[in-house]
C-alpha cells in the first residue's frame, strides 16, 4: 500500500471490460461467440494512433500491469517497474495497453466465467487456447481501440511468445517486437515441468475433473504444488543460495517433517498465496498454450521460414541464470531472425535472479530496454514536449 | 568517420548484407545503412557499445566471437568485416576461416607489429612496445596474437585465401606515398579484402 503515489507511477487506474460479439475462431476448431477482455490503459493515444504499446502477460499475469487500483492495494501492477511516466516504457510518450488473455481468471472470458449456453461456469469445457488465438483476440481489441499498428508489442516469457506471434500473424500491425526471456518453442524439459504442475492439479481430489466450482471447492493443494514447482524453476540455484542458503526458521533442526528451512516456508507461502488467488483450470490452460507454441513446427521446423513474414524490428533479451527460458533458446530465436534477414538486437543480461529477472529492474537490462524504447518514441510524430523526454 | 571505416565504406557494395564482427559503437553499420542501404548486423560484447548501437538503430547481437560463429549459415552475408580485432582472437586463423565460410568476401584490418616503431621499441628498449596507438602493457592486453603484414599474407597463402585488395595506412588511417616503398616496415594498419 503506497502512502503516497510515487511521481513515476501511472497512479490510480481502473480496469475496463470490453465486450465482443463477433465470433472468434480458435485453433482447436471451436469458436467463442461472445467474449470479454479485461484491459487497462495508461497514457494517451496520440492523434494518428501511432504510439500504442501492447503488453502481453506471462503465465500468471493479467491486465493490471502498472499503477494501483486503490490506495489500499498492497503492490502495484506486475510490471510497474518498467511502465510509468519517465520509466522505460514511458507513459508520457506511449499509450500502453495491458490485457488479460482469454482463458485467464482476472475478468476476461475464461473457465471461471459463465458459459452463456449453459448458465454455468465453463470450467474444463473452456476451449484450449493457443498463443495464436490470444493474438487474434488482441488484434480485435486493437481494432476496437482504433490502433491500426502498434508502435511495439512487448512481452516476457509466455508474453514474449505472443509478441513473436504478432510479428508472424499480423506483420503490418506492429513496428517493433520485444521478446524477453522467452523462446520460439519450449524444450522437452520445460514441457515436463508443466506436466508435473498439471498432474499436481488434476490429481487433487478437490479438482472434480475441473468442475470444482459446482462443488464449491478449489484444488488448493494441487495449485500450491504446481506453483511451488514453477517457482523453483523461476529462480536460479545461485539466487536461492543467496536468498535462503540453508537458513533455519527457528535456528535448529526440529527432527520432524514440518518446514524448517527458510526455503521451505518461502515456497509454501508462495504456493498458498497463489492457490487462493488463481484458477486451476486457467493454470492448466496457460501451461498448454506454452507447450503448444511452436511457429516453426508448421514450417517443417524451419524457424527462419516461420519468421519470414515479419516486417518489424526485434529486441530479444535473455538472462544468464534463467534455465526455464535459457539464453540458448533466445539465441536460437536470434539465429532464426538473422537467417530470415530481420533486424534484431540481442542482449544477454548477467543476472542471478533466474527467469524472474525479466520482472526486475536490473540496471543493464533497463538501459538496453530504455535505449530501444527511446528510439521508438523518438520516431513518433512530436507531440507535446516529446523532444524534452529524449535522452 | 574514422579513416579506415571510410576506406571500408568504399569497398562495400550498395544493398548488400554485412556482418561486422566487433562492431564497436555501430558507426560503420549506421553509415552503411544510411548511405548504401546495407542491411547488417554487428556482433559486440562491450555493454556500452551495445547500447550505443541500439541508440543508433543498428542491429547488434551480444556475442563473443571467440565462442564461434557456427550458428550462422554458409555464405549468408555478402561481406563480413572485422576491424582491429583479429589480434585479440584466441585463434585468428579459425576466425578467418569462419568469416570466409559465412561471407562471400571479408574485410580485415589489423595493426602491423613489424612497423618500424614497434621494431625499434623492441630492439632498443628490449620491452614489448607500448604506444598511444597500442597502449596496453603485455600482461593486460586484449591483443594476444599480434602479427605482421607478412605473417598474415603467409597465412593467406597457406590457407588458399585470395587477397583481392590491400591498403596500408599509418595509425591515423591516412595513405602516405612512402608507405608503399616498404609496407611491412612503414605501414601501421593494413586493410585487406579477401575471399576464397
Amino acid at each position: 500500500m503506497p502512502a503516497v503515489i510515487p511521481d513515476d507511477s501511472v497512479g490510480l487506474v481502473s480496469p475496463q471490460r470490453i465486450h465482443f460479439d463477433q465470433p472468434l475462431p480458435l485453433s482447436c476448431g471451436r469458436s467463442l461467440n461472445t467474449w470479454d477482455l479485461m484491459i487497462e490503459t495508461y497514457g494517451e493515444l496520440n492523434a494518428d494512433a501511432s504510439n500504442a504499446v501492447l503488453i502481453c502477460h506471462a503465465l500468471s499475469g493479467h491486465h493490471h500491469v502498472a499503477g494501483y487500483h486503490s490506495m489500499d492495494e498492497r503492490k502495484p501492477g506486475w510490471w510497474d517497474s518498467a511502465i510509468g511516466p519517465g520509466k522505460v516504457i514511458d507513459t508520457n510518450r506511449f499509450f500502453v495497453v495491458g490485457v488479460n488473455n482469454l482463458g485467464g481468471c482476472h475478468g476476461s472470458t475464461g473457465p471461471n466465467t459463465l458459459n452463456p449456453d449453459t448458465g454455468k461456469p465453463y470450467g474444463p469445457d473452456f476451449p484450449i487456447m493457443t498463443v495464436k488465438d490470444w493474438v487474434d483476440s488482441q488484434a480485435r481489441l486493437a481494432d476496437r481501440l482504433g490502433i491500426e499498428q502498434w508502435a511495439a508489442v512487448v512481452g516476457g516469457s509466455l508474453g514474449g511468445m505472443q509478441a513473436l506471434q504478432w510479428a508472424i500473424s499480423y506483420p503490418n500491425r506492429l513496428r517493433h517486437c520485444a521478446v524477453i526471456a522467452s523462446a520460439a518453442k519450449l524444450s522437452a524439459q520445460n514441457i515436463a515441468f508443466n506436466e508435473v504442475a498439471r498432474q499436481a492439479i488434476s490429481k487433487d481430489p478437490e479438482f472434480h475433473d475441473g468442475h470444482y466450482y459446482e462443488h464449491e471447492t478449489v484444488p488448493r493443494t494441487g495449485l500450491m504444488l504446481a506453483r511451488m514447482v514453477g517457482h523453483i524453476t523461476y529462480l536460479s540455484d545461485d539466487g536461492m543460495r543467496d536468498k535462503f542458503g540453508r537458513e533455519l526458521k527457528d535456528g535448529k533442526l526440529s527432527f520432524d517433517f514440518n518446514p524448517q528451512f527458510e526455503v521451505e516456508s518461502y515456497l509454501q507461502y508462495q504456493g498458498e498465496r497463489f492457490s487462493s488467488s488463481f484458477d486451476a483450470n486457467t493454470y492448466l490452460l496457460m501451461t498448454k498454450a506454452l507447450d503448444y507454441f511452436d511457429p516453426a513446427g508448421e514450417q517443417g521446423h524451419d524457424l527462419a521460414a516461420a519468421l519470414s513474414p515479419a516486417q518489424c524490428d526485434f529486441l530479444v533479451v535473455s538472462f544468464t541464470t534463467d534455465w526455464r527460458f535459457s539464453p540458448e533458446r533466445s539465441r536460437e530465436l536470434v539465429d532464426g531472425l538473422i537467417a530470415a534477414g530481420k533486424p534484431v538486437s540481442y542482449a544477454e543480461i548477467d543476472a542471478p535472479q533466474g527467469h524472474d529477472a525479466f520482472l526486475i529492474p536490473i540496471p543493464r537490462y533497463m538501459e538496453v530496454f530504455r535505449s530501444y524504447m527511446n528510439r521508438i518514441a523518438n520516431a513518433l510524430p512530436q507531440a507535446k514536449g516529446g523532444a524534452d523526454h529524449a535522452r | 568517420m574514422r579513416a579506415d571505416l571510410e576506406i571500408i565504406n568504399e569497398w562495400v557494395r550498395p544493398d548488400s548484407r554485412v556482418l561486422d564482427l566487433g562492431c564497436g559503437d555501430g558507426e560503420l553499420l549506421a553509415h552503411l545503412k544510411a548511405k548504401k542501404n546495407v542491411s547488417g548486423y554487428g556482433l559486440e560484447i562491450d555493454h556500452d557499445n551495445l547500447t550505443a548501437c541500439i541508440d543508433k538503430g543498428v542491429s547488434v547481437i551480444e556475442k563473443d566471437i571467440d565462442d564461434g560463429l557456427a550458428s550462422i549459415g554458409n555464405a549468408s552475408f555478402d561481406t563480413v568485416i572485422m576491424t582491429q580485432a583479429l589480434q585479440s582472437m584466441h585463434r585468428p586463423d579459425l576466425i578467418v576461416d569462419e568469416m570466409l565460410r559465412i561471407g562471400r568476401e571479408c574485410i580485415v584490418t589489423f595493426p602491423n607489429f613489424a612497423h618500424w616503431r614497434a621494431r625499434g621499441y623492441l630492439a632498443f628498449r628490449g620491452k614489448m612496445p607500448v604506444s598511444k596507438f597500442l597502449p596496453y602493457t603485455w600482461y593486460n592486453t586484449p591483443n594476444i596474437h599480434f602479427c605482421t603484414f607478412k605473417d598474415f599474407e603467409n597465412l593467406c597463402v597457406d590457407r588458399n585465401i585470395e587477397i583481392l585488395e590491400r591498403t596500408v595506412v599509418d595509425h591515423t588511417h591516412r595513405h602516405r606515398w612512402w608507405i608503399k616503398l616498404w609496407p611491412n616496415m612503414l605501414g601501421e594498419i593494413a586493410i585487406y579484402r579477401i575471399t576464397r
